[in-house]
């Protein structure tokens, strides 16, 4: 499986935010896109999840399945975490564990990994942004998808959490999925960098 | 299948929870109703008379209180984003969202009717005219009414634009809901707008999903 991008455009508010911008990464391999605030990491993750659509150049998929688009094939996880506060954990999972489709696993055994098993029937609406992000990170894995769009995944996670979340993306890229992360802080995994938006 | 069951039964559980704001259509249409005796007088053949028209704008405006909510609660806390990624075709995500909209807020309307029809001096056939009236016209409001939503989503405006948006597309069921109910009351022929308020809901079954993810996926950033 080979993700790559073309020449990539973004425009923002009629203004050019990068340009010509290429870049490619295989199954197995994470890519962290970096650069300063505002550079256009969100819009380059946006535009891969076909939220987005790029001013010019292209993106494309070799060795997915046919069946399937990109973002079909890709789980996000942004700032906007998706959660509502009237469901419980539990429910909030259960819900895009039905929705996203594909092979799913054990939801409860998904909120244990990212240790929340103690808060299962907590509504969403007293979650700290730390659990709000696990919780996030729990969706990554009930249902499978090869690859990755991850928007700042690290935020708000203490050390554990970190580590944790470093442990299942190295688990992730062995079974041969793919990552694409927007990040200022080291993800604890080793990554291939893509610089955006430089000084030049 | 799962995927969309799941989407409404997820949509209707919020909407009954605390705050998740569809008793607030009901409240809105009880009070819109129970204020006009007030207003009107005691006069009842006049009430008699106005209650078909009564009954259906405060369905109207009460449906048209709780539509906004429809994408935009989804829109600002990124679900949205993860609804038009999924392998459900967007068109069904959009009818499943509005089916479950109807149901936590539109079916609610229909089961009040009864208990203010008494209040507008409405016999037991009138009431139950108005009542099935109601029932057919309401999702039709629903189904146009997710354009404007789909709308208010996409040019970030919420609120006002969304009644300027939806009450012109709601017109036709206004016109063809009083007339076949009052119709019923006056003894006329029932049969023929009825059908043509049955038809106007079918035809926004078909279009409402369309061109709301039409106007979705276009207004995606």
């Amino acid at each position: 499986m080979r993700l790559s991008g073309r020449g990539i455009r973004c425009m923002r508010g009629g203004r050019d935010v990068f340009s010509g911008l290429d870049f490619e990464t295989c199954a197995g391999e994470a890519l962290a896109v970096v650069g300063p605030n505002g550079s256009g990491k969100t819009s380059l993750l946006r535009m891969i999840a076909g939220l987005l659509a790029p001013a010019g150049g292209s993106i494309a998929l070799e060795g997915g399945d046919v069946e399937l688009t990109l973002p079909e094939q890709a789980h996000y996880v942004a700032h906007r975490d998706a959660l509502k506060p009237a469901l419980s954990v539990i429910e909030n999972l259960l819900f895009w564990q039905k929705f996203l489709g594909g092979d799913a696993s054990d939801a409860r055994g998904c909120l244990a990994t990212v240790g929340l098993d103690h808060a299962i029937h907590l509504p969403a609406a007293y979650l700290s942004a730390g659990q709000r992000r696990r919780l996030s990170i729990a969706r990554l894995l009930t249902v499978r998808r090869p690859i990755w769009l991850l928007d700042e995944p690290t935020n708000a996670l203490d050390s554990a959490g970190q580590s944790m979340f470093a442990a299942l993306m190295i688990d992730h890229l062995t079974r041969g999925g793919l990552i694409v992360a927007a990040t200022h802080m080291p993800l604890g995994i080793i990554t291939r960098e893509l610089p955006i938006g430089s000084a030049s | 299948m799962t995927a969309l069951a799941a989407l409404v039964r997820r949509d209707v559980k919020i909407a009954l929870r605390v705050g998740g704001g569809a008793l607030i259509g009901v409240l809105f249409f009880l009070t819109v109703v129970v204020l006009m005796p007030f207003a009107l007088g005691p006069d009842l053949a006049l009430l008699t008379r106005l209650g078909p028209a009564i009954l259906w704008l405060g369905a109207l405006l009460a449906s048209l209180l709780t539509l906004d909510r429809l994408f935009m609660a989804d829109h600002e806390d990124g679900s949205l984003d993860l609804i038009v990624m999924g392998r459900v075709p967007l068109e069904l995500a959009c009818a499943a969202k509005a089916l479950a909209h109807w149901l936590a807020a539109g079916l609610p309307l229909v089961i009040a009717t009864p208990a203010l029809g008494l209040l507008l001096n409405l016999d037991a056939t009138s009431t139950s005219a108005i009542g099935l009236t109601l029932l057919v016209g309401t999702p039709a409001l629903t189904f146009t009414g997710m354009i404007g939503a789909a709308l208010a989503v996409s040019l970030h405006r919420g609120g006002l634009l969304l009644a300027v948006l939806v009450l012109p597309l709601s017109i036709p069921v206004l016109i063809f809901g009083v007339a076949a109910s009052e119709a019923a009351i006056g003894g006329f022929s029932f049969g023929a707008p009825f059908t043509i308020l049955c038809a106007l809901s079918l035809i926004s079954f078909v279009i409402g999903p369309f061109a709301a993810a039409a106007s979705l996926r276009h207004g995606l950033d």
